[in-house]
C-alpha cells in the first residue's frame, strides 16, 4: 500500500477547494456530528425540495467542519454526489460508499455511481481513517432523515432544527 | 522472595550511555520488526502504551506453566505457590514507588478503574441520599468540592465529574496558562475550606508539564483535602516516592512501564484504605458473608473483589525489576536527552507549534505538537508511512486541546528504548508531511471549513 493510493489528487483537490462548503439557509434540519476518536466535528445542514416527501430531490447540502483530509475531502465528494438526487438515491450511494470503505479493500467501488468516490477505495485499508470517510456522509444521513416531515428554517440562529 | 526473576536483579547496574541503551533494545523484539512497506519501526507512542521486553513475559511464562493455581484460597501446595508470586509482586511494586508496606498497593484492571475506585468510594460513603458520617473523610455532598486541573486525562476527569453528579458535590478546577503549566495564581480561591478532593496528574500526558506536587499538597493540607495523583505518566519514567510525595492516593498502569496490559495500580495512606468502602464487591474482598449483610476484609483485598489480576502482577513485578535493574535515574536522564533533543529540533521547524514547555524544566517526555495547516491525523499517516508510530487526536484531553485552540496534536512519547536517530528520523517525516501537504507552493485549506 502506497500513500499516494490513500492520498490521491482527487483527494486532495476537494480537501483544498471543497465544494458546497459554507452553511446556508433554508433548510429543514441541521446536525452535529463528532469522531470521538479525534475530535473532528461537522455541522451540517439538508434542504429538500419538498420535506413532506420521502423520495425528494435534495435541493441543497450545506456544512461547516474541522477535519482532517479525509474527512474534508470526503464530505466534499458526498455533497457532489448527493446534491439533485432523490433521498431513496442518495441513500443508495451512500449505502455504496459505505460497503466500499469498510471492506477492507476488497471493494474497488463503481465509478459510475460514486464518481470521485471511487478515489477513497485506498482509504478501506487503513481501518482507522475508515470514520473521518464516514463523518460528513453519516451527517448526511442523519440530517436528511430528520429534514423529511420538518419544517422550514429561515434566520441563522434558530436552533429548531438543530439536533 | 520465591520468584527466581528477581535474582536477575544487579545484572545491569550502572547502565548509564547511551550506547547501552540502545543495547536494551535486544530485549524487546518487537522493535526489530519494519512497518508498512519495509520500514523500520520507530516506535515513539509509549505514553499510550509500552513495548514489553521479554523478561516480562518470560516472568508470565514461568509462572502460569510452572506455579498456577488459586491465589489466597486453598491449602494445595500450588495455590500457595501462587499466593507467593502475587504478594511477591506486590512487594515488588510498593517498593517500586516508595509504599511503605505492600497492603498500600491495590491491584486493578487499569488505572482508570483505580481512579474510579476512589471516586466510588467517597459516593458509597456519602450514602445516596442517606446523612454521610461526617467523620467520614469521605463524606461528600452538596456545598463540598472537588478539584481536578484544566489539563486532566479524561481518567482524571469524568469520574469526578460523576461523583459529582451523585454526591450533589460541585466540581472546580485549576486553569491552565498560556506557559502550558497550571495557573496557579488563584489556587487559594478554588482550593478552599469546601474542597473535599484534590485530584490531579503528576505529569501531563498532552504537555510533559510537570505539576508542583509539594505546592499542591500544601494546599490540599491547609484545608483539609485528599489528595488523589494520577501517576500514569510519571512512574514509568522517573524514580517516584509516593510516601515523600505525601499524596493520599494515587493510580498508575502496568502497561505503559513495560508491563502488561490488564493492571492498574492503586496506592493509598493506609488508615485511609482501612477507613474507605469497597468499590466491587462479592468473593475473596469479605470478612465474614450473612445472608443480610457482609463485613469486609482489610486493605487490600477489600479492594480487590473476585479472582485478582494474578498473572498480570507476577508479569508487571518483572517488568518493576526490569526498570529497577536499569535504573530509574539513568532512565530519567536517557529520556530527557531525547525529549531535549525533539523540542530543539521540531521546535525550530517552521510551521511546526510545540503544545508544551518548550525548554526540561519540570517537563518529562511527552511532546505534542502542530503541524499548521497540515491536519494531526494527517501528519500521524505520513509519519506511519515512514514507519513512526506516534499518537494523533486528543489523547483523551479533550478540555486541554479546547484550552489552546486546538481539535487534535501529534505526540511523540519516549521509553528507555527509544535513541536519538529516532528523534531524528521523527523530525524528518514532519518535514515530509509539510512537502506532501504545503509542498510546491500549494496552500492547503486545513483548520475550520467556513
Amino acid at each position: 500500500m502506497k500513500l499516494d493510493q490513500l492520498y490521491q489528487e482527487i483527494i486532495l483537490d476537494h480537501y483544498r477547494a471543497p465544494h458546497h462548503r459554507g452553511l446556508r439557509e433554508p433548510f429543514q434540519a441541521q446536525v452535529h456530528h463528532v469522531n470521538p476518536v479525534c475530535g473532528d466535528e461537522v455541522t451540517l445542514r439538508v434542504r429538500l425540495a419538498d420535506a413532506s416527501d420521502a423520495g425528494s430531490v435534495v435541493r441543497d447540502v450545506s456544512y461547516d467542519s474541522l477535519g482532517c483530509s479525509i474527512s474534508q475531502a470526503a464530505t466534499s465528494v458526498m455533497t457532489d454526489l448527493v446534491i439533485g438526487r432523490t433521498l431513496p438515491e442518495a441513500f443508495a450511494v451512500l449505502d455504496e460508499f459505505t460497503e466500499m470503505v469498510t471492506s477492507r479493500g476488497t471493494i474497488e467501488g463503481d465509478e459510475e455511481a460514486l464518481g470521485d468516490g471511487v478515489a477513497f477505495a485506498g482509504v478501506a485499508k487503513y481501518p482507522a481513517r475508515v470514520k473521518c470517510a464516514l463523518l460528513g456522509w453519516m451527517a448526511f444521513k442523519d440530517a436528511a432523515s430528520s429534514a423529511v416531515g420538518g419544517t422550514e428554517v429561515v434566520g441563522s440562529n434558530d436552533e429548531g432544527a438543530q439536533r | 522472595m520465591t520468584n527466581s526473576q528477581h535474582q536477575r536483579t544487579g545484572d545491569r547496574a550502572g547502565v548509564v550511555d547511551a550506547v547501552e541503551f540502545a543495547r536494551l533494545r535486544e530485549d524487546f523484539p518487537i522493535l526489530d520488526r519494519t512497518i508498512r512497506d519495509g520500514k523500520p519501526l520507530v516506535y515513539l507512542d509509549s505514553g499510550a502504551t509500552s513495548q514489553r521486553p521479554v523478561c516480562v513475559l518470560d516472568a508470565e511464562q514461568e509462572f502460569v506453566t510452572g506455579h498456577y493455581g488459586a491465589v489466597s484460597r486453598s491449602s494445595h501446595q500450588l495455590a500457595e505457590e501462587a499466593t507467593d508470586f502475587y504478594e511477591g509482586a506486590r512487594s515488588k511494586i510498593a517498593g517500586f514507588v516508595g509504599a511503605g508496606r505492600p497492603e498500600q498497593i491495590a491491584f486493578t484492571k487499569n488505572a482508570t478503574e483505580a481512579l474510579n475506585l476512589v471516586a466510588y468510594a467517597f459516593s458509597n460513603s456519602a450514602g445516596y441520599g442517606a446523612p454521610a458520617d461526617p467523620s467520614s473523610p469521605f463524606a461528600l455532598g452538596p456545598g463540598d468540592e472537588v478539584v481536578v486541573t484544566e489539563m486532566e486525562h479524561h481518567a482524571n476527569l469524568v469520574p469526578w465529574q460523576e461523583l459529582c453528579r451523585r454526591t450533589g458535590a460541585t466540581l472546580r478546577w485549576i486553569p491552565l496558562g498560556d506557559d502550558y503549566r497550571l495557573d496557579l495564581s488563584t489556587l487559594d480561591e478554588i482550593v478552599t475550606r469546601s474542597t473535599k478532593v484534590l485530584a490531579f496528574t503528576h505529569q501531563s500526558n498532552v504537555l510533559g508539564t510537570v505539576n508542583p506536587v509539594d505546592l499542591l499538597v500544601a494546599a490540599a493540607r491547609r484545608v483539609g483535602a485528599l489528595v488523589v495523583l494520577d501517576a500514569c505518566q510519571s512512574v514509568p519514567h522517573q524514580g517516584v516516592d509516593l510516601a515523600a510525595l505525601d499524596v493520599d492516593f494515587a493510580a498508575f498502569s502496568g502497561h505503559k512501564m513495560l508491563g502488561p496490559t490488564g493492571i492498574g495500580v492503586l496506592y493509598g495512606r493506609y488508615e485511609l484504605l482501612a477507613q474507605m468502602p469497597p468499590f466491587l464487591t462479592g468473593g475473596s474482598m469479605i470478612e465474614q458473608v450473612f445472608m443480610d449483610h457482609t463485613t469486609y476484609a482489610a486493605p487490600p483485598q477489600r479492594f480487590e473483589a473476585g479472582t485478582p489480576v494474578v498473572t498480570q502482577a507476577v508479569a508487571l513485578g518483572a517488568a518493576v525489576d526490569y526498570l529497577t535493574d536499569v535504573g530509574m535515574p539513568a532512565i530519567a536522564r536517557h529520556e530527557a536527552e531525547l525529549t531535549g533533543l525533539a523540542l530543539q529540533e521540531l521546535g525550530r521547524l517552521p510551521g511546526v507549534r510545540l503544545i508544551g514547555p518548550a525548554d526540561l524544566t519540570d517537563r518529562g517526555g511527552a511532546v505534542s505538537f502542530d503541524v499548521e495547516g497540515v491536519h494531526a491525523h494527517d501528519v500521524g499517516q505520513i509519519l506511519d508511512d515512514a514507519g513512526v508510530e506516534v499518537r494523533v487526536g486528543h489523547h483523551c484531553a479533550w478540555p486541554l486541546h479546547r484550552r489552546y485552540g486546538l481539535a487534535a496534536t501529534v505526540r511523540a512519547s519516549f521509553a528507555l528504548y527509544n535513541t536519538a536517530d529516532e528523534v531524528g528520523a521523527l523530525v524528518d517525516a514532519v518535514k515530509d508531511s509539510q512537502r506532501f501537504f504545503l509542498g510546491a507552493g500549494t496552500t492547503a485549506a486545513g483548520g475550520r471549513a467556513s
